[in-house]
C-alpha cells in the first residue's frame, strides 16, 4: 500500500510539472501582451517597451517560466493587472466560489438521489417518464439563458435585488433578515447551477437502482419474505449508491473551479471571473497560478477517487 | 430511509418559501448615497498607475489634480492650484500657486513637495505607468516654496497644461514604498471630496464624504461602486434600486425611458468610430476612391440600425460637441450616384458586366477587418459590406480577437481597411494619430501623409491661445475631411440613467439652500457631484 501511494504521488508530481510547462507555453505564446492592450494615442510605444521589460517579458520564455515558479514559491508573485500578490487575489475569491459550489452540490445530491430512487421504484410509469422528460430538459437548457429568465421573473414578481453576494441597500434590516438576504442571493445562482447536475445525477441513480434490483441477492431478500419497501430502500439503495460515493473525488476540483458564466451573470465575485478577466488581460501570473491550482486539485481528486474505489468496493485492492 | 430521502427536498422547499416570503415583503428605504454600476472592477486606486475607466472614475473622486477641465471642456479651472501663470518663450514656464490649508485624508497637510513627488514617480522607469509620455517635453520641475510649483518645458507644448490634472499622490505615505505593489493602491489617501472606505474585489468599492474637503463637505454621505459584469443585468438592479446610476445601451433606452422613477440623460461622447483605409494599398491611394466610398456608405442608416439613432455622423476627426470641431465642414452626403461618378473618374468601371467594378482587368475587392467582441463594429461591417456591394465593390469582412488583430494586422500594416474607434481626451492634439512621423511606430497605421496637416499639428501643440488653436484645428479638420483617409462614421451618444431621487443643492442669494434638478454638462453628468443630495421626505414607490 505504501509503495503504491509513493508511486502514485510521484506520478502526480511529474504530471503537474508537465501541465504547468505546457500551460505556460500555450498562455505566453498566445498573441497579445499584458501592456499593449489598449490603443491610447497619448501613449508612446517606447514606454510600452519599458513597461514590458519591467515585467521581464523581454526574457526568453524558459527563463520567464522559472522566474514565475520562483516568485510563486517565494510568495513574491504579483498580478500584472493591479500589482497585488496573486495568492491574495485568489484567496479572497476562493471562499465565494467554494460557498456557491458547495451549496449547488448540496442541492444536487439532496434532490437528485431521491428523484432517481423514486423514479426507479416504478420504471416507465407516468412519474418516471415525467422525470426522464425533466432530466432531458434540464440537460439541454443552457444555464445562462435560464438564469436570465429567472432573474427577469423574480425581479418582476418581487422587485427585490438578486445580483451579487448581498443587497446593497440594507439600511433597516435586522440581523436575521441580513442572513435571509444572503441566503436569497445564494439560493438563486446555486439552484440554477444545480439543475444540470440534478438532471444528470438523478438519471445516474435511477439506472444504478434498476441495475441493482435485478441482482440475485435482491431476489434472495424478496424470496425470504422481506417487505418490498425494506428490500428496496435498504438493501438495494445502499448498493446502488456505492458508485456514487466515488463521484465525491471528482467533485473537489469542481468545487474550486468557478463557473465563468454563472459568476458573470449573477455578478458573483468568484474564481471563474478572476480567471476569465486574467486571460483577457494576459495577466500571466494569475492565469498560471489558477491553472496550477486547478491541476493540483484535479489530480488530488483523481487520487481520492482511486482510494475511494478501494474503500467502497472490497473487490478492488491496491498492491 | 425513505423519510430521510424525502426530507431533503422538503427542507429545500421550506427554505425557498421562507426566502420568497422575505423578499416579497421588503420595501426599499431612502438612503443619502449613490450606487454606481460598473462593468469592470478597478485595478489601481492610484491615478499614476490606473489605466481603466473604473479606476479613473474612482480616482477622480478620491484625488485632485492641480487643475481640471471646466464644465465645457474648454480651458481649465483651478483644483489644488488656486491659479497658475504661463510664461511663454522657447522654453515656457508654468507656475502653479497652490491652495493653502488642504489636508490629506489622514490629516497631514498637502504641499508642493507632493506634486514634485508625483512627477518624480511618473518619470521613474520602474513605475508601471503609461502616463510618462505626457511629460516627455518637461525639462525640469521645481518646488519654489511649499505653495508654489514650477514646470519648465523644453519647447512650447500646450497639451502639457492638461496633464497637470493628474491626481496628486501623498509623498509622506508613499516615500518608502514600491509604488507598483504598495498596499496604498488598494487603500488610497487623497485630497478629494470622497475618501476611501472599503474595496471588496469584483463586488464593490465604497467611498464616504470627506468632511474636511476644501470646497466643503459633499452633500452625499456615501458613494458605492458596484461591479456588475453583465450590462443587461445592471438594468435589473436599477429596477430593484440596487443601483442608482448606470450607462444605458442604446437598445435599452426605450425600456428605461418608460420607468417613472428614472431620468435619462444623453450626450455625445469623446469617441468616434471610423473605417480606416490602408493608404499603402494602391487601391486607396486615389482620393476620389476614398471620397466615393464615403459617399456610398449610408452612415445615417448605420446610426439608425446599429445605434438605434444614438450616434452623430461626423465629418472629421474630432468630437462634434467640442470647440475644435469645425461646424462648417459638413459630412459627405450619402450619394451613390456621385460615388459611381467619382469611381468612373478614377478608372473603375464594370467592363465585363459581372456586377463588380474593375480596372485594368482587376476587380475592385478588398478585405475589411475589425476586432471580435464588439457587436457594434460587427454590425457596421455587415451593413457596409451590403451597401458597397450595391455599388459593385466586393468586400469580405472578417473579425479577429483583439490582440491578434492588433499584432498581426494593424501594427503589421497588413490590412486593406479596418473598422476601429478612437477614444480621445478633451485636448485636440491628436498628433500621434495623424502626423506622418507616427507612421513607423505611432498610431498613424493607415500611413496618412499631408505636409500641410503635419505642419499644423506641430503648430497646434505649440500654441497656448485657445482662439488661435481653434483656427489651426478647424483647418486640420478641413484638410482631413477633404482627404478622407478615414470614412468617419459616427460619434456615439452616451446615455445614462439616474434615479430621480437625486437633486443638486445650491444656495440662493440669501444663502438659503435650494434644490435644482441635475443637468448634463459637457464635462459629464457628475461634474457637480459634490453638490448631489437625496432630500428626505421623497417617498419612493415600490
Amino acid at each position: 500500500m505504501t509503495r503504491f501511494l509513493f508511486k502514485r504521488l510521484l506520478q502526480l508530481f511529474m504530471t503537474l510539472i508537465g501541465i504547468s510547462i505546457l500551460s505556460w507555453i500555450i498562455i505566453t505564446q498566445a498573441p497579445g501582451s499584458p501592456i499593449a492592450l489598449t490603443m491610447d494615442p497619448k501613449v508612446s510605444p517606447k514606454i510600452i517597451e519599458q513597461m514590458e521589460k519591467n515585467y521581464d517579458l523581454d526574457k526568453p520564455i524558459y527563463q520567464q517560466y522559472f522566474l514565475w515558479l520562483k516568485k510563486l514559491l517565494t510568495g513574491k508573485l504579483y498580478s500584472f493587472k493591479d500589482g497585488r500578490p496573486v495568492l491574495e487575489k485568489i484567496g479572497e475569491r476562493i471562499w465565494n466560489t467554494l460557498l456557491l459550489n458547495l451549496v449547488a452540490t448540496l442541492i444536487i445530491f439532496s434532490l437528485a438521489i431521491p428523484l432517481g430512487v423514486f423514479s426507479a421504484r416504478r420504471p416507465y410509469s407516468f412519474l418516471d417518464n415525467l422525470g426522464t422528460f425533466g432530466a432531458y430538459l434540464g440537460l439541454s437548457i443552457p444555464g445562462f439563458w435560464l438564469a436570465y429568465l429567472v432573474i427577469l421573473a423574480t425581479v418582476k414578481l418581487f422587485g427585490y435585488p438578486v445580483l451579487g453576494l448581498r443587497s446593497f441597500v440594507i439600511e433597516g434590516l435586522s440581523p436575521p433578515e441580513i442572513v435571509l438576504d444572503r441566503i436569497w442571493h445564494l439560493m438563486l445562482p446555486a439552484s440554477i447551477m444545480a439543475i444540470h447536475g440534478i438532471a444528470g445525477l438523478s438519471r445516474y441513480t435511477r439506472s444504478s437502482m434498476l441495475e441493482v434490483i435485478r441482482q440475485d441477492y435482491i431476489r434472495t431478500a424478496k424470496s425470504k419474505g422481506l417487505p418490498e419497501e425494506i428490500v428496496y430502500y435498504k438493501h438495494a439503495l445502499r448498493n446502488a449508491l456505492l458508485p456514487i460515493i466515488t463521484l465525491f473525488g471528482f467533485l473537489i476540483p469542481g468545487l474550486i473551479g468557478g463557473s465563468i458564466i454563472m459568476e458573470s451573470v449573477f455578478a458573483w465575485p468568484g474564481i471563474g471571473r478572476l480567471a476569465y478577466q486574467a486571460v483577457l488581460a494576459r495577466d500571466y501570473p494569475v492565469v498560471m497560478t489558477i491553472l496550477t491550482i486547478s491541476a493540483v486539485l484535479t489530480l488530488i481528486g483523481n487520487f481520492i477517487a482511486d482510494l475511494l474505489y478501494g474503500v467502497a468496493d472490497p473487490r478492488i485492492r491496491y498492491q | 430511509m425513505k423519510i430521510v430521502l424525502l426530507s431533503f427536498p422538503l427542507l429545500f422547499l421550506i427554505l425557498l418559501g421562507i426566502n420568497l416570503l422575505f423578499v416579497s415583503s421588503r420595501p426599499t428605504p431612502m438612503v443619502n448615497q449613490l450606487i454606481i454600476s460598473s462593468i469592470g472592477d478597478a485595478s489601481y486606486l492610484n491615478p499614476v498607475l490606473a489605466q481603466d475607466s473604473a479606476s479613473s472614475d474612482i480616482n477622480g473622486l478620491v484625488f485632485n489634480g492641480l487643475i481640471k477641465y471646466n464644465r465645457d471642456l474648454q480651458g481649465f479651472v483651478g483644483d489644488l492650484a488656486e491659479s497658475w501663470e504661463i510664461r511663454p518663450g522657447p522654453e515656457p514656464e508654468i507656475t502653479f500657486f497652490l491652495r493653502r490649508g488642504v489636508l490629506w485624508h489622514d490629516g497631514k497637510p498637502f504641499s508642493a513637495e507632493d506634486v514634485k513627488f508625483t512627477y518624480d514617480k511618473i518619470m521613474d522607469e520602474k513605475t508601471q505607468t503609461v502616463r510618462r509620455s505626457d511629460y516627455e517635453w518637461v525639462k525640469k520641475v521645481e518646488v519654489v516654496d511649499p505653495y508654489t510649483f514650477r514646470v519648465t518645458y523644453k519647447q512650447p507644448f500646450s497639451p502639457g497644461l492638461g496633464t497637470w490634472g493628474i491626481g496628486i499622490l501623498p509623498k509622506h505615505r508613499l516615500e518608502k514604498e514600491d509604488i507598483n505593489t504598495t498596499s496604498f493602491n488598494r487603500n488610497p489617501i487623497g485630497t478629494g471630496p470622497f475618501r476611501f472606505v472599503e474595496w471588496v474585489s469584483d463586488e464593490k468599492i465604497v467611498l464616504e464624504a470627506n468632511p474636511r474637503y476644501f470646497e466643503g463637505r459633499p452633500h452625499l454621505d456615501r458613494i458605492i461602486y458596484r461591479i456588475i459584469p453583465e450590462t443587461s443585468l445592471s438594468e435589473m438592479e436599477l429596477l430593484t434600486r440596487g443601483v442608482d446610476y448606470y450607462g444605458v445601451l442604446p437598445h435599452q433606452y426605450r425600456r428605461m425611458n418608460e420607468i417613472p422613477f428614472l431620468k435619462i440623460y444623453s450626450q455625445p461622447s469623446l469617441s468616434y468610430t471610423y473605417i480606416g483605409y490602408n493608404l499603402k494599398n494602391p487601391l486607396f491611394q486615389d482620393k476620389r476612391v476614398r471620397q466615393a466610398l464615403t459617399h456610398a456608405i449610408h452612415r445615417e442608416e448605420i446610426v439608425q440600425y446599429v445605434l438605434y439613432g444614438f450616434g452623430q455622423v461626423i465629418s472629421g476627426p474630432f468630437p462634434s460637441h467640442l470647440w475644435y470641431y469645425n461646424p462648417n465642414v459638413k459630412p459627405l452626403p450619402y450619394d451613390p450616384i456621385k460615388a459611381k461618378k467619382l469611381l468612373t473618374e478614377a478608372g473603375w468601371k464594370d467592363t465585363d458586366g459581372d456586377g463588380v467594378l474593375d480596372r485594368e482587368g482587376k476587380p475592385f475587392r478588398f478585405k475589411l477587418i475589425t476586432n471580435s467582441g464588439n457587436d457594434i463594429r460587427r454590425d457596421v461591417g455587415v451593413l457596409v459590406q451590403r451597401q458597397l456591394r450595391e455599388l459593385g465593390i466586393n468586400i469580405t469582412f472578417e473579425t479577429y480577437e483583439w490582440s491578434v488583430f492588433l499584432k498581426n494586422f494593424i501594427n503589421a500594416k497588413h490590412f486593406d481597411a479596418c473598422i476601429l474607434g478612437w477614444s480621445l481626451s478633451p485636448d485636440p492634439d491628436d498628433y500621434m494619430i495623424w502626423h506622418s512621423s507616427q507612421i513607423e511606430k505611432g498610431f498613424n497605421f493607415i500611413s496618412y501623409v499631408n505636409p500641410e496637416a503635419d505642419r499644423l499639428w506641430e503648430e497646434g501643440r505649440k500654441e497656448y491661445d485657445l482662439e488661435r488653436r481653434r483656427k489651426i484645428y478647424w483647418r486640420i479638420h478641413e484638410l482631413i475631411a477633404e482627404d478622407q483617409p478615414y470614412t468617419f462614421l459616427f460619434s456615439p451618444i452616451g446615455i445614462s440613467a439616474l434615479q430621480k431621487k437625486f437633486v443638486l443643492v445650491e444656495r440662493d442669494p440669501s444663502g438659503r439652500e435650494i434644490y435644482r434638478p441635475i443637468q448634463m454638462e459637457k464635462a459629464g453628468l457628475m461634474y457637480d457631484l459634490i453638490k448631489w443630495y437625496v432630500p428626505r421626505g421623497i417617498v419612493m414607490e415600490k
